[in-house]
């Protein structure tokens, strides 16, 4: 894939950080985690992190007036402030926690969406898109009558950017909502040069960066985009906190999404104003102590280099690309080159996924098999569904290597000749 | 040699019992599981309230197709009434494999389409 030397990564050293891989699974097998596009496991600072704010500041935000509330106020807004810094945010109140991207993606439709768009404009997505990425659009679609558009792939699993160039130019486009990195087949989607069609015909750009912002290096600025949404559970943060970043311009034109508390400037029986951003889309009492354990997991990331962790991945794919194609009866999927991520779906010969899966599960390899919340994909790509694996910084090439010998034992179980 | 793919499983998986269509059957229903595509159909001969001939189609993963081909067998002869008895724990007896949560409607999926064309109870078994 590339030539370049890798900043070769102390993997030995990084699982030493995740306490998971202490563990066994399936009567003593050590754990060979290949799901890190699901879920990434958690490094002790992390942990350490979410369990430290607990005992040591727990207390609620931003109206305290007492030592530990303050405290507790300073430690969520250098969250803020720091993965702000980490994907090139101009200012960290352009940085809006959500429970996830699904939750960003939909508050970008709900409050976006439903104040700009009217019948008859046209939002383009893809056929790559996870369902977060597609429903949102489709309710709005339903609700408001706007048109969703799907821009198709090739067969090697690439964008079709002459379908896009075509909606762009013919329909009237508002949005093009668009994932960075496909979580069922790896394509590294050009982003720059979407950005740039989009914003010629005058339409914004959103992207689901749950599967890039935990593996490649990102600056919102440089990529142009609009939007972006992101998981904290994918790369090394807790459950429940996620990120929608926008351009402070953008966002601070946009209504509230939830009301409640937090997000109001004043309330009376007659009504309320809103609230400055980012509060005015944080109604409610956040998840604080998992927007500091995000924190503490951008920390762990910047100390590693999202460049080096993007060199190691693509190390494990060179590795593990040749090794499964040489096993009988499978299908690889996915495009092969620099635009891919570490993610593998694959088929074996005509062994349901899920057989396949639960035959590597009792090897202690976990891996995903399934739709990937990917159904217009999988029907795209003429299967019901795939086995799936990924990789993260702290898989090593004994990872794939196990991967590879429990896959031969699966042929060997369903019979599937070379 | 894994515990959940024991060879009857795979046998019956690879040479399905009793498997096609009837040409004029009396009861059939065919259902499936969306997430993962699992899907059954059945065919059922009945004379006397009792299943006479049995036939199921379908494709999906060896656990729904192994057990449906099991049930066949199972129930092929029996009443109707002894039919309506026949619980999800009975089955998986049958399959005599440890089925975790995540395959429990894989595994029951024939049964749920077996109850639904011997008399149009349409819901998952208990």
């Amino acid at each position: 894939m590339t030539a370049s030397k890798p900043v070769q990564l102390d993997v030995a050293r990084i699982r030493a950080d995740f306490p998971i891989f202490q563990r066994t699974v399936r009567d003593g097998k050590p754990l060979v985690y290949l799901d890190s596009a699901a879920t990434s496991q958690k490094p002790v600072s992390v942990i350490e992190a979410l369990a430290g704010f607990y005992r040591t500041s727990n207390a609620n935000i931003h109206r305290g007036i007492y030592e530990l509330s303050e405290e507790a106020s300073i430690r969520y807004e250098e969250a803020r402030a720091r993965v702000a810094r980490f994907i090139g945010a101009a200012r960290s109140e352009e940085i809006v926690f959500v429970r996830n991207t699904t939750e960003a993606i939909n508050m970008v439709a709900r409050t976006w969406g439903a104040s700009r768009l009217r019948a008859g404009d046209v939002v383009v997505t893809t056929v790559l898109e996870h369902h977060s990425n597609i429903v949102p659009w489709h309710q709005l679609a339903a609700e408001r009558g706007i048109v969703v558009r799907f821009v198709d792939i090739d067969d090697t699993g690439r964008l079709r950017l002459d379908q896009l160039e075509t909606f762009l130019r013919n329909e009237p486009v508002k949005l093009v909502a668009v994932t960075h990195v496909s979580n069922a087949l790896g394509t590294i989607n050009p982003v720059r040069e979407i950005a740039r069609l989009a914003h010629e015909a005058g339409a914004l750009l959103l992207i689901d960066g749950a599967q890039s912002v935990p593996h490649l290096p990102i600056d919102v600025r440089e990529l142009s985009i609009d939007f972006l949404a992101f998981s904290g559970h994918k790369m090394l943060g807790p459950f429940g906190i996620g990120v929608l970043w926008a351009r402070y311009e953008l966002l601070s034109a946009l209504p509230p999404f939830l009301g409640g508390g937090g997000m109001i400037r004043t309330v009376t029986t007659e009504g309320f104003t809103p609230g400055d951003v980012p509060a005015r889309f944080e109604a409610g009492t956040p998840s604080v102590a998992d927007a500091v354990a995000l924190g503490a997991a951008v920390e762990y990331l910047e100390a590693i280099g999202l460049a080096a962790i993007r060199q190691h991945e693509v190390s494990l794919l060179d590795y593990a690309l040749p090794r499964l194609a040489e096993i009988p009866g499978i299908r690889l999927y996915g495009p092969v080159g620099a635009d891919r991520a570490g993610v593998i779906s694959f088929t074996l010969g005509d062994i349901h996924p899920h057989d396949v899966a639960a035959i590597l599960d009792t090897h202690g390899v976990a891996v995903r098999a399934g739709h990937h919340c990917t159904q217009p994909l999988m029907r795209r790509l003429g299967v019901t569904a795939t086995t799936r694996a990924s990789f993260y910084l702290y898989n090593w090439e004994a990872d794939v290597d196990r991967l590879v010998a429990a896959l031969r034992e699966a042929c060997r179980v369903f019979g599937v000749a070379g | 040699m894994s515990d959940l793919y024991r060879e009857q499983i795979l046998d019956h998986y690879q040479n399905p019992r009793n498997y096609g269509t009837l040409d004029h059957p009396d009861r059939s229903f065919e259902d499936s599981n969306p997430l993962c595509g699992d899907r059954i159909r059945i065919d059922l001969k009945i004379a006397d309230d009792r299943i006479v001939d049995i036939r199921f189609s379908g494709r999906g993963c060896a656990i729904s197709q192994a057990s449906a081909s099991i049930l066949t067998e199972l129930v092929k002869g029996k009443s109707l009434d002894e039919v309506r008895e026949l619980g999800a724990q009975d089955l998986l007896d049958e399959l005599g494999v440890p089925i975790s949560p995540a395959r429990r409607k894989c595994a029951l999926l024939s049964l749920k389409v077996l109850k639904a064309a011997a008399y149009g109870l349409n819901e998952w078994p208990s």
